[in-house]
C-alpha cells in the first residue's frame, strides 16, 4: 500500500520547550486519520512542519514521497487544507470564493470549479452569499476551497466544529466518497465527537503521540476493564464510596450518573457497598467505554 | 410559590422574517443541569439571551425566580451568572484581581468581595494561583477563572455558553465536576448564606441550576434534561437515559471489511432506517422489533457478497443516534 505520511522522529524544539517530541507514524493512502489532542499538544506544530512551513529541529517527514522540509513547495503545491479560522468572504457567492480560490491555485477552468461546487453538495447554490448560508454550508464550501485543485492529501483542521450531528453526518459523508477515491485525509481536531469518525486515531498530549490505532481497538487496549454507569442518590457520596473502592480504576460525575471503569469490581460489590453507606441505587448499568475515556486513561 | 427557577412560555423571537426561536417553553427546577443542545443557529444563543434579559422577545413570558424578566430585569439578572464562549478577562491583572474587578462591576461591596472570592477560587480549584497573572495561565485554568467570576455574586442561575470549546478532555472532566457539585450541593460555596441579595436560600429551593449550551453530544449527555434545539424549537426533551431508551435494541454497531460492502449492504436492507457511517465501524437503526431478523440475515448477505464482518451486536444507543433520528421527522 502507498505511504502518503511517513513520519520519523519528527521534533521541534522552541528554546526549552519542546512541541513536538520524536513522533513516529505513516499514513497510507485513501485512509480517514485523525489527530486529537487538546490545543497547545503539538497538533498544529506537526502540521506546519508537514506543510514544510516549520523546520524540524530533528527527524524528518515525507508527505506524497517529497521531503517536507527540502520539497516543501512540492508538498503544498498537491494537498489540501481546510481550517475553520480560513476566510472565506462574505459579501461574495459560493461560486465567488470557489473562483477566487481557483486562481490562487491558477485554476481558471469554470468546468472544474463548478464540479467542485457540486462535489461539495452546493450545487444550485452558485449564487447563494456567503453571509447568508449556515454553518455547515459554509464548511462545506471550505472543503470545496481545500479541493479545488484535486489533491491528493487534504489536511482538515477541526472541520466540523460548532455543527449538530446531521450536519456533521452531511460533511463526513462527503469525505468518505473522497477517501473511497483513494485522497487521504489527516483531520487534527480536540474533539472526540470528531475522532469517532476517523479509522485510526493519534493521540496527543504535550507533544507526544500517545497511541495510535482505530477508536476501537483504542478502546480495547487502552481500557482494559469495564464501563459502569451508576445511578445512586446522593451523587455526590457516591463518589467518593467508589473512588476510594478497591479495584475502582476511575470514577467521575457525568450529569445524573457515575461513570465507573474498573476490571476487578462487580455490579453487586458497588451494589452493596453503596446501600451499606445509605445510599439509594436506583440502577447499575453496562456503559460503552468512549475515546474520551481512553485520552483520560492515557493522560493520566 | 413555583418550583421552578427558570419559567419560559411559547417564547418567540423573529429577526425581520427569520424566526430564531419560534414557540419555546422551558422550566429549569433547581439544582438541574438542562442542556440546550443544536447546531449553531438552531436558536440557542437567542434564547440564553432572552433568558437574561438582554433581548426583548416577540412573544411569551419569562420568568427567573420568580421575577418578570419583562418588568424586573435588574432582579433577574443579580441572580444570574454568565459564562459566555469568550469571556473576557484583564491578563495584566492577576487571579484575584480579575474576580474584584466582576465583583465591584456587580456591586460587591469592600467587605464583601474577598472573603466571597476566596471562597470561590477555593472552589474552582485556583487559590493557589491568586496572585498569579490571568495572562499566564493554562487554557483550563482560564476557564475555572471564567466560571469563579461567574459565581462571585452568588448567582441561582448559571448560563454557560459552550463552556468546553477548545479544551482538552482532562480539563473538560475536570470543569463538569465542578458544575455537577455547584448543584448538587445547596451549601457548596456559602457557608454564612442566610441573606443573598435579597433572596434566602433553602434546602431544594436554594440549589444552583445551570443552562448550558452545546453543539456536542458527549456534553449533552452529562446534563440532567436535554432539549434538542432545531430552527428555533425544541423537537424533543428529556433526560439522556429517557431520549436513548427511545431507541433501546434497534442500533447495531457493525464492524468488518470493506466498510463500503459493509454499507451498501446494510443500506439496501429493507428493515433498515439508516446507516451512519464511524471510522472504523456502522451504526445500524433498525426498524422496531427487527433487530434479531436483521442480526441474522445481514451477515449472511455480507458474506455472501465478499465481505468480512467482525463483529454484528445490539449496542446502547447513543445521544447522536436519537438526535439524527429526531432530525429526520
Amino acid at each position: 500500500m502507498e505511504t502518503v505520511i511517513k513520519v520519523e522522529n519528527l521534533t521541534r524544539k522552541f528554546g526549552d520547550f519542546v512541541a513536538v517530541d520524536h513522533i513516529n507514524f505513516e499514513v497510507n493512502a485513501g485512509e480517514v486519520v485523525g489527530y486529537l489532542g487538546p490545543n497547545g499538544s503539538g497538533k498544529t506544530t506537526t502540521i506546519r512542519m508537514l506543510l514544510g512551513l516549520l523546520a524540524p529541529s530533528e527527524g524528518q517527514a515525507t508527505v506524497l514521497g517529497y521531503d517536507v522540509h527540502r520539497q516543501s513547495e512540492e508538498v503544498r503545491a498537491r494537498v489540501g487544507y481546510m481550517s475553520q479560522k480560513f476566510a472565506i468572504y462574505d459579501d461574495l457567492t459560493a461560486l465567488e470564493n470557489l473562483t477566487f480560490y481557483g486562481g490562487v491555485y491558477g485554476i481558471k477552468d469554470r468546468a472544474r470549479i463548478l464540479h467542485t461546487l457540486e462535489l461539495v453538495g452546493l450545487k444550485g447554490h452558485e449564487q447563494t452569499l456567503t453571509r447568508d448560508m449556515s454553518t455547515g454550508w459554509r464548511q462545506r464550501l471550505s472543503l470545496g476551497i481545500a479541493l479545488v485543485h484535486e489533491p491528493k492529501l487534504l489536511f482538515l483542521d477541526e472541520p466540523t466544529s460548532g455543527v449538530d450531528p446531521t450536519a456533521r453526518r452531511a460533511f463526513w459523508d462527503l469525505i468518505y466518497e473522497l477517501a473511497e477515491n483513494g485522497v487521504t485525509i489527516f483531520v487534527t481536531t480536540h474533539y472526540m465527537d470528531e475522532a469517532e469518525y476517523c479509522e485510526r486515531v493519534g493521540v496527543m498530549r504535550d507533544g507526544k503521540l500517545l497511541a495510535m490505532d482505530t477508536p476501537t481497538n483504542l478502546k480495547r487496549t487502552v481500557i482494559k476493564g469495564d464501563v459502569w454507569e451508576v445511578f445512586a442518590h446522593p451523587l455526590e457520596q457516591g463518589l467518593e464510596i467508589l473512588h476510594d473502592m478497591d479495584g475502582v480504576e476511575r470514577v467521575g460525575l457525568a450529569g445524573d450518573h457515575l461513570r465507573v471503569i474498573s476490571s476487578k469490581v462487580k455490579k453487586t460489590a458497588m451494589q452493596s457497598l453503596l446501600s451499606k453507606a445509605g445510599l439509594s441505587v436506583e440502577k447499575i448499568e453496562r456503559g460503552e467505554p468512549t475515546l474520551e475515556d481512553v485520552f483520560l486513561a492515557l493522560a493520566r | 410559590m413555583t418550583d421552578y427557577l427558570v419559567q419560559a412560555t411559547n417564547l418567540k423571537k423573529y429577526f425581520k422574517t427569520v424566526k430564531a426561536v419560534d414557540g419555546v417553553s422551558l422550566h429549569v427546577k433547581p439544582g438541574e443541569i438542562y442542556g440546550l443542545v443544536g447546531s449553531d443557529g438552531a436558536g440557542k444563543t437567542t434564547t440564553m439571551r432572552l433568558l437574561v434579559g438582554a433581548l426583548k422577545p416577540s412573544a411569551g413570558e419569562i420568568t427567573v425566580c420568580g421575577f418578570d424578566v419583562a418588568k424586573q430585569v435588574e432582579q433577574v439578572r443579580s441572580q444570574i451568572g454568565y459564562l459566555s464562549q469568550r469571556f473576557s478577562m484583564y491578563e495584566d491583572l492577576s487571579v484575584l484581581e480579575n474576580i474584584r474587578f466582576f465583583a465591584e462591576v456587580r456591586g460587591l461591596s469592600q467587605t464583601e468581595w474577598l472573603p466571597r472570592s476566596m471562597e470561590i477560587l477555593e472552589f474552582v480549584g485556583l487559590a493557589d494561583f491568586k496572585d498569579r497573572r490571568a495572562g499566564q495561565l493554562s487554557g483550563g485554568m482560564k476557564q475555572k477563572l471564567g466560571l469563579a467570576s461567574a459565581l462571585v455574586t452568588r448567582p441561582r442561575l448559571l448560563l454557560l455558553d459552550e463552556p468546553t470549546t477548545g479544551v482538552d478532555p482532562v480539563t473538560r472532566q475536570d470543569f463538569w465536576q465542578l458544575v455537577i457539585k455547584l448543584v448538587s450541593t445547596p451549601l457548596h460555596l456559602p457557608q454564612n448564606s442566610e441573606n443573598l441579595g435579597g433572596v434566602a436560600r433553602s434546602a431544594e429551593g436554594g440549589r444552583v441550576s445551570v443552562i448550558i449550551s452545546t453543539p456536542y453530544m458527549d456534553e449533552a449527555s452529562r446534563c440532567h434534561r436535554v432539549g434538542f434545539m432545531k430552527n428555533g424549537k425544541i423537537i424533543a426533551e428529556d433526560t439522556p437515559s429517557v431520549l436513548r431508551s427511545q431507541l433501546n435494541g434497534r442500533i447495531l454497531e457493525l464492524r468488518g471489511s470493506p466498510l463500503n460492502l459493509l454499507r451498501h449492504a446494510a443500506h439496501k436492507d429493507s428493515d433498515v432506517e439508516d446507516v451512519q457511517a464511524f471510522g472504523d465501524r456502522l451504526h445500524i437503526r433498525v426498524s422496531e422489533g427487527k433487530s434479531q431478523a436483521v442480526l441474522k440475515k445481514l451477515k449472511k448477505e455480507i458474506v455472501s457478497a465478499g465481505g468480512q464482518v467482525d463483529e454484528l451486536r445490539v449496542v446502547p444507543p447513543a445521544l447522536e443516534d436519537v438526535f439524527i433520528a429526531l432530525s429526520e421527522h
